[in-house]
């Protein structure tokens, strides 16, 4: 039987825009600034493509929260070939307070309500970097979940998924339905192609609200300040590994 | 009259209005204000020229010296760009095509310019010139057969020009004469662009040479016709990628089915084409400008001289500042021509005046970018010399800056 599966897509800043703190220290400057689907999830909806290619998966539900914006990127994610798309419309402030442990229940409510068999998602965002979203939708709906892909195999309802982790790799067996986070080399996403962004046009897209799906969205955490990092300190040069030792033991490091 | 089809062109006739891409950010969508700017592209135009740049800057600028000295294309780009839709972007899709429109095609090659001329000179020939030849005047046969290989396989060449023609177009001297079921082809043409890859020649001859151009008449040559023959590739100082040969035509016999359109009406079909042609060529030099620009302007804020950015001297943003207006100046040229012609509205003056001053613009600001990197604006590891060399075609091919000069003189003429 083939498997359904929901991919969550996240519109951030672009990874080749010089990231600019606001002047009040509140977050970062997003007006005017160029965004385009999260890298991670790029990966995520290519592997969820190719597991329709491969005839494993029947049905690719594309989905993102967030203001109107969020329809781009999922354009995007049916132009590379996801067949329809959800859109949980969050605005405003709510929008700037959305954190993590919000959007896992959205996306756990929006799984329950497709009865999907897979979520695909990025390992993290590239803006918040945050690496949580995919275990906590795991955790919300008690299911299994292989974090960190760099292979996926599907058969019979159980995947198999080798996770990149500090030691090397490690492949585990989980079955489905199951929560998967890509990482980088899980696979190489591809250009989606005219005709394709074409068809992309005519796929239903369907909007709907937190309240819609039950789902509090408030914040637990406050973001107190942001701030660049230090800027980068010029080096020394030392004569002699003595020379190294002392210098080290100055500056409180040994 | 001129009031009128000013004011028709500024509505969209045919387009959906979409209020904004990343540009023009509206928070609420339901007090939507209506975006008449040429920069209004709908989702799909934004999609299509992102995925360029992003291809562009991933898998050509790496390879752009590479392919320069060894004269051709890799063929994974050739594939890539068929395989993306981008070689047969107005062929509509029941042949297999994308079913877009013009300003999607200037919309790549601007895009694909801005990385390297010679790969949006791939998407401008086969998108603004051969393609639009099967699809305006091929028969159904014809169409059936060659624009489903143009969208997916098949590069083509336009064989106009000769040794003795240049400007002078319909001076051509290649011959073509009616022998039973074929036509057979004697003479030369020169300057052929994409001659060693297509896999098909468009070739204007002239059937009746005491009819002078009224002879001219349009022929299709498959690759590998017995009489064809692919002279070697010509030393160019610039957009070395792209091959470009003289082709010689041998007794050359072709069936008649192979003939496009009507007899005697080449200078027609030529003269319309080239119109189109000449937007795409704009769009080209478009995109050699803002990509010199995208790699000198960054420069320029690094390099400090006297304790300064260069950036902060006055006289060099006046020139900066000058040189960025004159480019958005050409880019809307550019796009309004497209526009109209989408729009089927009067545009062959508005196409000439944009390849024009695009060409000419191109030449000034990529010989400033090098003013402006100093002494390594003149080294080979650094990009600048590529646009500057690349760009000098541009004022002469599809029609030379004084030709073009001719033809909007015509319309002012007309005008008055």
């Amino acid at each position: 039987m083939a498997i359904r599966i929901l991919v969550g897509v996240k519109r951030a800043i672009d990874y080749a825009v010089k990231v600019q703190v606001k002047t009040d220290k509140s977050g970062v400057v997003t007006e005017g600034v160029k965004h385009s689907m999260n890298p991670f999830d790029e990966i995520a909806v290519e592997e969820a493509i190719r597991l329709k290619e491969k005839k494993v998966a029947q049905e690719v539900i594309a989905l993102s929260c967030g203001p109107a914006q969020c329809q781009e990127t999922l354009r995007t994610a049916l132009a590379l070939g996801a067949d329809r798309a959800i859109h949980v419309e969050v605005t405003g402030k709510d929008y700037e307070m959305l954190q993590p442990l919000a959007i896992s229940k959205l996306i756990a409510a929006v799984a329950k309500k497709e009865n999907v068999d897979l979520v695909l998602l990025g390992k993290l965002a590239i803006d918040d970097d945050s690496n949580q979203t995919g275990q906590m939708v795991a955790g919300l709906l008690s299911w299994p979940q292989a974090v960190f892909a760099s292979k996926v195999d599907i058969k019979d309802k159980t995947a198999e998924v080798m996770r990149e982790i500090d030691g090397g790799s490690e492949t585990l067996r989980v079955k489905l339905p199951a929560v998967i986070t890509s990482d980088l080399r899980l696979n190489q996403p591809r250009f989606a192609n005219l005709p394709s962004i074409q068809k992309a046009k005519k796929k239903p897209m369907a909007k709907m609200s937190p309240k819609d799906l039950g789902v509090d969205i408030k914040p637990h955490q406050e973001y107190l300040s942001y701030e660049e990092p230090p800027k980068r300190q010029g080096g020394g040069r030392v004569a002699s590994v003595d020379e190294l030792i002392s210098k080290l033991k100055e500056k409180g490091l040994i | 009259m001129m009031n009128f089809s000013r004011l028709v062109s500024t509505v969209p006739l045919i387009r959906t209005i979409r209020p904004a891409s990343w540009m023009f950010q509206s928070r609420n969508m339901s007090s939507a204000v209506i975006n008449q700017s040429l920069y209004n592209l709908t989702e799909e135009e934004q999609m299509l020229k992102e995925t360029v740049a992003r291809y562009g800057k991933e898998h050509v600028e790496p390879f752009l010296r590479e392919m320069e000295e060894k004269e051709q294309f890799k063929p994974e780009i050739i594939k890539a760009a068929f395989d993306q839709g981008w070689l047969g972007i107005e062929i509509p899709t029941e042949y297999g095509g994308s079913g877009f429109d013009l300003f999607s095609c200037i919309l790549a090659i601007e895009e694909a310019s801005k990385i390297d001329s010679a790969f949006g000179g791939l998407i401008d020939i086969q998108n603004t010139v051969v393609n639009p030849f099967f699809i305006q005047l091929a028969n159904d046969a014809q169409k059936e057969y060659y624009l489903p290989k143009l969208a997916k396989d098949m590069i083509g060449s336009f064989c106009l020009t000769e040794p003795t023609s240049g400007s002078d177009a319909f001076a051509l001297k290649t011959t073509a004469k009616k022998q039973g079921d074929y036509y057979v082809l004697n003479g030369t043409k020169m300057w052929i662009s994409n001659a060693g890859i297509s896999g098909v020649y468009l070739v204007m001859a002239n059937l009746n040479p005491e009819n002078k151009y009224r002879g001219i008449t349009t022929f299709i040559v498959d690759a590998g016709t017995e009489g064809l023959r692919i002279g070697k590739a010509e030393k160019k100082l610039g957009l070395k990628a792209s091959s470009t040969c003289q082709v010689h035509f041998d007794d050359c016999k072709i069936p008649a089915k192979n003939l496009l359109g009507k007899e005697g009406q080449g200078y027609k079909y030529a003269i319309t084409m080239l119109n189109e042609g000449r937007i795409g060529i704009a769009a080209q030099m478009v995109g050699v400008c803002q990509g010199a620009f995208n790699k000198t302007i960054p420069y320029t804020k690094e390099r400090k001289q006297f304790g300064q950015r260069i950036f902060d001297f006055q006289g060099m943003q006046h020139q900066i500042a000058s040189l960025a207006t004159e480019i958005e100046a050409a880019r809307l040229l550019t796009y309004n021509a497209a526009r109209l012609r989408d729009a089927k509205l009067p545009f062959v003056k508005q196409a000439a005046m944009a390849k024009l001053y695009a060409s000419e613009l191109a030449g000034r600001v990529t010989s400033k970018c090098i003013d402006f990197m100093g002494g390594v604006g003149f080294s080979c590891d650094y990009p600048q010399e590529k646009f500057f060399r690349d760009c000098k075609v541009g004022t002469i091919y599809e029609g030379t800056s004084n030709i073009q000069l001719n033809t909007i003189a015509k319309f002012i003429d007309n005008e008055y």
